[in-house]
């Protein structure tokens, strides 16, 4: 994990950035997460926005949707990694594909959801991106 | 060209989806050649297909059916904006689901949305079409996958 997570009561807290182009599904995965350590620091609904965002937040964990108007998941991947080469990131898609998903592990995502997910494979899939 | 494995691609995506995002299972049905005009729904949402296939995947839906879908998700927004949302979102991940078994040259598009239960559907000509039919609770929606 980055050296620029924090503590927080003596824990260490990650900032969170979530992208996806669905609202629905960003609100899903704020609500649906149950990290105490993990602070919400913004949403974006494009690749796009993401980087720009990134840039303003500098999160430590992102969870990434793949198929999204101007900027799709798998650039936007590539182009967090090369601003942050130790974020943490966790695709969160419907593309069940296995060479998607090894596309997306070789521009340097480090976790794979499929949607639809349930809160406890969401929660399990955090719990492991920040192992 | 669709062929009947191909289909149970389909069905299985719209049965899990429910299963999974609705956390009860629908009733899904045989799908079946669609005749004349497509018979939707107040919300349909559209994913384009392109690569080695061509064609449109949707999935229409009425508000009511949609209401409690967003209830089920945990969701307290049933604005406009949010049906349309949902419809796209249920469209996007059925299709994408299908490339487990289409590959990744089965390219789909975001989700549009038509709203009202007369718009201008996508359609192919020569190209036919099938109807999946969902039943959920006490409310019917339908998959309907027109593929090259």
């Amino acid at each position: 994990m980055s050296s620029s997570a924090r503590a927080m009561n003596g824990k260490r807290s990650f900032k969170l950035m979530i992208v996806d182009d669905s609202n629905i599904m960003r609100r899903r995965i704020e609500r649906s997460q149950q990290f105490e350590e993990l602070e919400l620091v913004g949403s974006a609904a494009n690749g796009v926005d993401a980087l720009e965002l990134f840039k303003k937040t500098d999160p430590d964990v992102v969870t990434m949707d793949l198929t999204m108007p101007r900027m799709d998941g798998i650039e936007c991947i590539g182009r967090l990694v090369a601003l942050k080469p130790a974020v943490r990131i966790l695709v969160i898609s419907a593309l069940a594909d296995k060479a998607t998903a090894v596309e997306a592990m070789e521009k340097g995502a480090n976790g794979f959801l499929n949607k639809p997910f349930t809160d406890r494979q969401l929660n399990e899939a955090i719990a492991e991106l920040m192992r | 060209m669709l062929y009947e494995q191909e289909l149970k691609t389909f069905v299985e995506g719209t049965t899990n989806f429910f299963e999974v995002a609705a956390q009860q299972p629908a009733s899904i049905g045989s799908p079946y050649l669609m005749e004349g005009s497509p018979a939707v729904h107040e919300y349909t949402g559209v994913i384009n297909i392109s690569g080695k296939r061509e064609g449109v995947v949707y999935f229409t839906a009425p508000k009511a059916m949609l209401t409690v879908l967003l209830m089920k998700m945990q969701e307290n927004d049933f604005s406009h904006e949010t049906m349309r949302d949902l419809v796209g979102e249920v469209a996007n991940t059925i299709s994408g689901n299908a490339r487990r078994d289409f590959g990744r040259d089965f390219v789909i598009s975001v989700p549009s949305v038509l709203t009202g239960e007369k718009p201008d559907m996508p359609h192919r000509p020569g190209v036919r079409s099938f109807i999946i039919p969902i039943n959920w609770r006490s409310h019917s929606a339908k998959l309907v996958v027109s593929l090259t």
